[in-house]
């Protein structure tokens, strides 16, 4: 490895939150961005290559060392650190409408759930996986939310992109869906026909 | 493909429905009257877009009267819509007309989209899930000290714990102070008497014999007040030799 992607290395190792590339810049100001991203592809191999317990994972624009998932039973067993807890179905679904919808207001996101939502985004609010990101025109100028970088790190996305698009759901808005090719992950739980 | 797919969240136990003879429905299962009305579809394999609005609204009715009041709010406002559309359907409608719209359109869209969110939450679901395998090198603040528990006893507990503070603290150390007030005045008197006879005395004499510590103390205090009036001289020859108490000469030459 580099000097540079033993610093990253070292950085990564520190920190309990995702680096961004930029933020990792700043450890050495001879290094450009293109070599910071060639040092974190060099570090990314290392541990690939030689089957590292952890890995460089990309995620809510920045990059952390995690530990591989094939460990976690067995970390989790030794009660070393503790699993996530799930999250519930109304937690799920609010997310899902704000990372689809966002800016979004409260009346749209009850409006395409069906229930009340107010609970919901105070504790997602509370939580930090959601914020106020402005105010509607409308009458009231009710409050917008958005998500933040910390629901992109609770799911390991990297960027909002990495959400499925409208067009690899299974059910999209169109009266005559069209079918879809089954290869992404979404395709893998809902029976093709009945 | 309009056929209502089997979406079922991993969190979400399979309700317990037993058709015919009537609903049991279990509220926990249903994340709201979207998911119950999905889900009363799906038993009856019925497509969305053509939704026998009649049959569904009387199911959706008898469902909501299984829940509590004031959890089924959501699921009121869904049995109103329903039973007006069920009025809706009823109304005598010209098919050649062609201003007819199907009052189900929206229904059927917020089901639509309804279903989609669901299809996303299970994907996030899943994902955050795939995320919580993975740990973090991160700092986990200690647990909180837990509030001490209520206090509860009972008198003789109080009792005995007073009793064992009580018996802890050491027994007080008395000391009986005895009054031996220096005699000064008599030491004064005796050193004058001394010197009035002699020209000079020595500590043992000014002393006197079966002296205390009282009277030591005494008469060095007279001495240093004699000496101090210049009464008299106090004096050592040489170092370490014994002291002299010597009449004033001034005194002595008037």
């Amino acid at each position: 490895m580099s000097p540079l992607a033993q610093l990253l290395e070292a950085a990564l190792f520190s920190a309990c939150r995702p680096l961004t590339a930029e933020e990792l810049a700043t450890l050495d100001s001879d290094a450009s961005p293109a070599d910071v991203r060639v040092a974190l592809e060099q570090l990314r191999e290392h541990y690939d290559f030689n089957q590292h317990g952890v890995e460089l994972v990309e995620m809510a624009g920045g990059y952390q060392i995690l530990t591989r998932p094939i460990h976690a039973a067995a970390i989790e067993r030794a009660q070393f650190t503790v699993r996530a807890p799930k999250l519930t179905a109304a937690t799920l679904e609010t997310l899902s409408v704000i990372a689809y919808r966002q800016p979004v207001g409260r009346l749209e996101i009850e409006e395409i759930r069906g229930v009340s939502a107010g609970g919901v985004l105070r504790s997602l609010q509370e939580r930090g996986l959601i914020e106020v990101v402005g105010r509607s025109e409308a009458l009231g100028r009710p409050l917008l939310y958005g998500t933040t970088a910390l629901f992109l790190e609770l799911l390991g996305l990297r960027d909002l992109a990495d959400l499925p698009k409208a067009e690899e759901l299974t059910i999209a808005l169109q009266p005559h869906p069209a079918t879809t090719d089954g290869s992404d992950d979404a395709a893998a739980y809902v029976e093709a026909e009945s | 493909m309009t056929a209502i797919e089997p979406i079922t969240a991993p969190e979400v136990a399979a309700p317990v429905l037993a058709t015919g003879s009537g609903f049991v429905v279990e509220l926990e299962a249903f994340s709201g009257p979207l998911d119950l009305l999905l889900h009363l579809l799906r038993e009856e394999q019925l497509e969305i877009a053509d939704i026998p609005i009649a049959r569904i609204a009387d199911q959706f009715l008898q469902a909501v009267h299984e829940l509590g009041l004031n959890q089924a709010a959501d699921y009121l406002d869904m049995a109103s819509r329903l039973v007006r559309l069920k009025v809706q359907m009823l109304l005598p409608r010209n098919a050649e007309e062609d201003g007819w719209e199907d009052p189900r359109a929206e229904l059927v869209r917020r089901l639509l989209e309804y279903q989609q969110i669901r299809e996303v939450a299970v994907w996030l679901g899943r994902a955050a899930e795939r995320r919580a395998e993975q740990f973090a090198r991160g700092y986990l603040p200690p647990a909180p000290a837990l509030p001490p528990p209520p206090l509860t006893l009972n008198l003789l507990d109080l009792l005995s714990a007073i009793d064992r503070v009580i018996a802890s603290i050491p027994s007080p150390v008395l000391h009986r102070v005895v009054a031996r007030p220096l005699d000064v005045e008599s030491a004064t008197r005796r050193i004058e008497h001394l010197l009035a006879d002699l020209e000079e005395i020595r500590w043992q004499d000014a002393l006197g014999s079966g002296a205390t510590i009282v009277d030591v103390l005494s008469t060095l205090l007279a001495l240093l007040e004699l000496a101090k009036r210049g009464s008299l001289r106090l004096l050592q020859p040489t170092p370490f030799s014994p002291m002299v108490i010597a009449r004033e000469s001034p005194r002595t030459a008037a």
